[in-house]
């Protein structure tokens, strides 16, 4: 027996880290393996690249800051933040890509601030905001949907991942978001941009897009699961899809020839994943109930607006970024009333109860 | 999950693994053997320790005082069983320092003879003030941890107009039934003592809480309660940390206790149900608080059980009788595993605060490695006060333990559902105490400067006193001796009246 003082509670924990990080590996795997699918040999090798990178970048920083790398590699946190990073990447980038991606993610967006638990920032999407800005070519060169065993073979597909692709234009088109922002500027109207557009196929994923990003079928999914198994809590995806449904429908309603309906934009771009595992991040979204609906809400505000009339259709990266930054003064703003106080800290009046 | 639609009554709180089968089917063991020794602390309450008034070699009967209470909040403490006084010393209590306290010896003689009780005939007839002093007499306290002389309470409640009496059945601790298997087993004397302190207190009904885990208790406590409508038995959720009084109170009530007062400030006292039990004795029976029922339970036991010790009793031997693997047990904690405290040795006595005996072996305490908060505001959730752990945690790290307390520090129940659902397996509970503690200590010794300035400033404005006065007394003397010279002068002046005179310069000088 120890003779030190040790306090409460004397349990067993119930649920750790590395759970938890399992818990969102496995929720977010069926919508990685509908990538892999759709997109063919390419996409896992990107996706293996890219995580492989991450694990190396959080070993080498952990060896660089002196501490012992293997608790931390074993958390699991290395490896969400590497698939995550390559859920964002079209399918078919370089390799490169994947690696740059994870750099950023793990150097510049996890160990620069200080580890686990410290960044600003959610790091998959300052990698992928940094890699669009940076390679705008390369980022916006989406595959056309090639399932597995139809598209290319896996000899040629190394080709298309470590090699590079010579002929891009040939399987490549845009985003439905993309191109519906292209045919604006040439002055063509929605009707018609929108021709054939699939709600269904986008529902379930088979669409241009990221390599995670296209089934909101499987991402949402894997969401409520996540909820069910209380990893994540309702308020922050709620608030988010709420926010982007109510003002997509308002502008649709009042002027269908410009503004896409909310189908399109729930099913579009990295709105299902944002949702349910990257605005969700614990680290970078606010700490109260009230905190995360706010938050939600901006980010889900933020993407319509980027998407509607900012510069980059596949925007919610810099919603994101934009909103890890007020989360700090959101924290310092919103908290929960004190058990018998007021929300400003007085306590109760006796005489109202 | 959908904190929407939670009961805006229940804030926070946490399933922890419950561990109550173990004991909660087996009845209370009331054949426990008689110790040879009993080791009786003089405090075993909040408030004033009790002074002994009994002598080593002194003969004692069951139930005789032993220590009487000291001033408006303090408790007396009895002899548990009838024997010999065999010292009066310090030994270790049991509490996480196992510091020793003022304790009596007792060395029984077998023979269990009680002291002449003080019975009535119908205790229901009683003035409210007789309730209390005969309360107060039997030495009961809040025994549900609290150990708030139970007399006291009842005053109070009387002297606010208080309109409920709340009875807290929580029981909200893994692993402790001692509460559910008393409500089983002696539902109707639980509810004499009930009826008992609401007489006590002139308060017009009573509400009995009891979680929803322990469904026979709930019934029993129905039953005996059926022909009584102002003693409301009702269920609530099982979730630590029901048994908060507060925390029970808006959730039957709605009503929160204002953060600076007390549950009298709106108009209702609360008492755990095994008070209610040892009000009953006190006053039908005329028998002080010397036993009670303990949960005696964890994995390095093989036969854990629920059973009724005499005041006073070693642990250890408690342990023993429950089947103790010595090698299994890993942790020795008196009370429930969330807020019990752990002891480093077994040979300390059962006082009236402890509901529980926790022998836990190495698989029940598995703590594995301090991780760095990933902010998952899990602990956020899981406060029933509504602060902020985490943030509090990282100020008390950096030392910052002024803004700890603009966060609400000092509300903190220390209840550890923080700790408990951590993932990184943060010891927050442990830095809240630590940082309580340092406060008390901070306030001990801002205190003490200010007394050290306050002795400082008084001996200054002493000598500055002594110093006016010796300059006043100075002058008086001085004026005194010019008007002395100055008398003088004018009598050498009449008589010298002629004759050459005195030069005035010097005589000015010398006044001056
Ligand atoms: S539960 Fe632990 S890891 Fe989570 S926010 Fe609180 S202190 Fe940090
Ligand atoms: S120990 Fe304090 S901070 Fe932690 S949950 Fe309990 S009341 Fe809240």
């Amino acid at each position: 027996m120890s003779s030190k003082p040790i306090s409460g509670p004397h349990t067993a924990v119930s649920r750790r880290v590395d759970q938890i990080m399992w818990l969102v590996i496995k929720a977010m795997a069926p919508a990685i393996a509908c990538g892999i699918f759709l997109f063919g040999w390419p996409a896992l090798y990107l996706l293996a690249t890219t995580v492989a990178a991450a694990l190396l970048f959080e070993a080498f920083s952990l060896k660089v800051k002196g501490v012992a790398a293997l608790p931390f590699l074993r958390d699991g946190s290395a490896i969400v933040t590497g698939l995550l990073v390559a859920m964002t990447l079209p399918p078919w980038a370089p390799w490169w890509i994947g690696v740059v991606g994870a750099a950023i993610a793990i150097v510049l967006g996890k160990h620069v601030y200080g580890g686990l638990g410290q960044n600003l920032f959610n790091p998959a999407m300052l990698a992928r905001v940094a890699l669009l800005i940076s390679f705008p070519i390369e980022m916006t060169t989406w595959a056309n949907v090639s399932p597995l065993f139809t598209g290319p073979g896996v000899i040629e597909s190394l080709g298309i991942t470590f090699g590079s692709l010579p002929n891009a234009d040939a399987v490549t088109g845009a985003t439905t978001l993309g191109y519906v922002k292209t045919e604006f500027s040439q002055g063509r109207l929605l009707p018609g941009s929108l021709l054939e557009y699939s709600g269904f196929l986008a529902f379930i994923g088979w669409e241009r897009g990221s390599l995670g990003e296209t089934s909101s079928l499987l991402l949402l999914a894997g969401g409520i699961w996540l909820m069910w198994q209380g990893v994540i809590k309702w308020h922050i995806p709620v608030s988010l899809l709420l926010s982007i449904v109510l003002l997509s429908s308002l502008f649709h309603l009042l002027d269908s020839q410009h503004y896409l309906g909310p189908w399109v934009h729930l099913n579009s771009g990295a709105v299902m994943l944002v949702a349910f595992y990257i605005a969700t991040d614990y680290v970078t979204s606010p700490n109260t109930p009230l905190g995360q609906i706010i938050f939600g809400a901006g980010c889900g505000m933020l993407i319509y607006v980027i998407r509607t009339w900012g510069g980059y259709p596949e925007g919610t990266g810099f919603a994101i970024l934009l909103m890890n930054a007020v989360t700090p003064l959101i924290d310092h703003y919103i908290r929960p009333r004190i058990y018998g106080r007021y929300r400003n800290g007085k306590p109760l009046d006796i005489s109202n109860s | 999950m959908f904190a929407l639609f939670e009961n805006p009554r229940l804030r926070g709180g946490i399933h922890a693994e419950e561990h109550k089968t173990e004991t909660s089917s087996l009845p209370i063991a009331t054949d426990f053997p008689l110790p040879k020794k009993l080791y009786i602390p003089v405090q075993q309450h909040v408030g004033k320790p009790a002074e002994p008034l009994v002598m080593v070699g002194d003969k004692v009967l069951k139930g005789q005082l032993l220590a009487y209470s000291q001033g408006t909040i303090s408790a007396p403490v009895h002899a548990p069983t009838s024997g010999t006084i065999v010292d009066v010393k310090d030994f270790p209590a049991p509490h996480p320092s196992a510091l020793p306290i003022r304790t009596v010896v007792l060395e029984s003689d077998g023979l269990e003879q009680w002291a002449e009780l003080n019975v009535v005939e119908d205790p229901f007839q009683l003035d409210p003030e007789e309730i209390c002093l005969r309360v107060g007499a039997a030495g009961v306290v809040g025994l549900g941890g609290a150990v708030f002389p139970s007399a006291v309470k009842l005053s109070l409640g009387r002297k606010n107009k208080i309109h409920t009496l709340l009875i807290n059945a929580g029981e909200c601790e893994p692993y402790l039934t001692c509460d559910d298997r008393l409500m089983q087993e002696r539902a109707a004397e639980i509810v004499a003592g009930i009826r008992l302190m609401l007489r006590g207190m002139d308060a017009p009904k009573a509400l009995v809480g009891i979680e929803d885990n322990k469904p026979e208790a709930f019934a029993a406590m129905r039953e005996a309660t059926r022909n009584l409508p102002n003693i409301v038995v009702s269920q609530v959720p099982t979730r630590y940390p029901m048994g908060w009084d507060r925390q029970m109170l808006r959730y039957l009530t709605g009503q929160e206790i204002p953060a600076d007062g007390r549950a009298t400030d709106i108009g209702v006292v609360v008492h755990n149900v095994a008070t209610a039990y040892a009000v009953y004795k006190a006053v039908c029976l005329g028998q002080p608080l010397i036993s009670r029922v303990v949960t005696v339970s964890g994995a390095a036991l093989a036969k854990p059980q629920n059973v009724e010790v005499p005041i006073g009793t070693l642990m250890s031997e408690v342990l023993a009788y429950c089947g103790l693997d010595k090698a299994k047990m890993a942790r020795l904690v008196m009370g429930g595993p969330m807020m019990g405290d752990a002891l480093p040795i077994a040979e300390v006595p059962v006082v009236k605060a402890c509901n529980g005996i926790l022998a836990l072996s190495h698989a029940d305490i598995e703590e594995p490695e301090v991780q760095p908060c990933i902010r998952c505001s899990s602990c956020v959730t899981a406060c029933p006060v509504g602060l902020l752990p985490l943030e509090m945690a990282s100020r008390i790290k950096v030392n910052q333990l002024d803004a700890a307390v603009d966060l609400g520090l000092k509300d903190c129940i220390s209840c550890g559902s923080c700790s408990y659902v951590c993932p990184s397996n943060i010891p927050l509970v442990h830095y809240f105490k630590f940082a309580s503690g340092e406060l008390v200590k901070r306030q001990q010794a801002e205190h003490k400067a200010e007394q050290t300035k306050r002795l400082i400033e008084d001996r200054n404005h002493r000598m500055e006193r002594i110093r006016l006065e010796a300059e006043a007394e100075a002058q008086r003397a001085a004026e005194a001796r010019a008007a002395r010279l100055a008398a003088q002068q004018q009598a050498q002046q009449a008589k010298a009246e002629g004759t050459e005179k005195t030069a005035p310069g010097v005589a000015a000088e010398e006044t001056a």
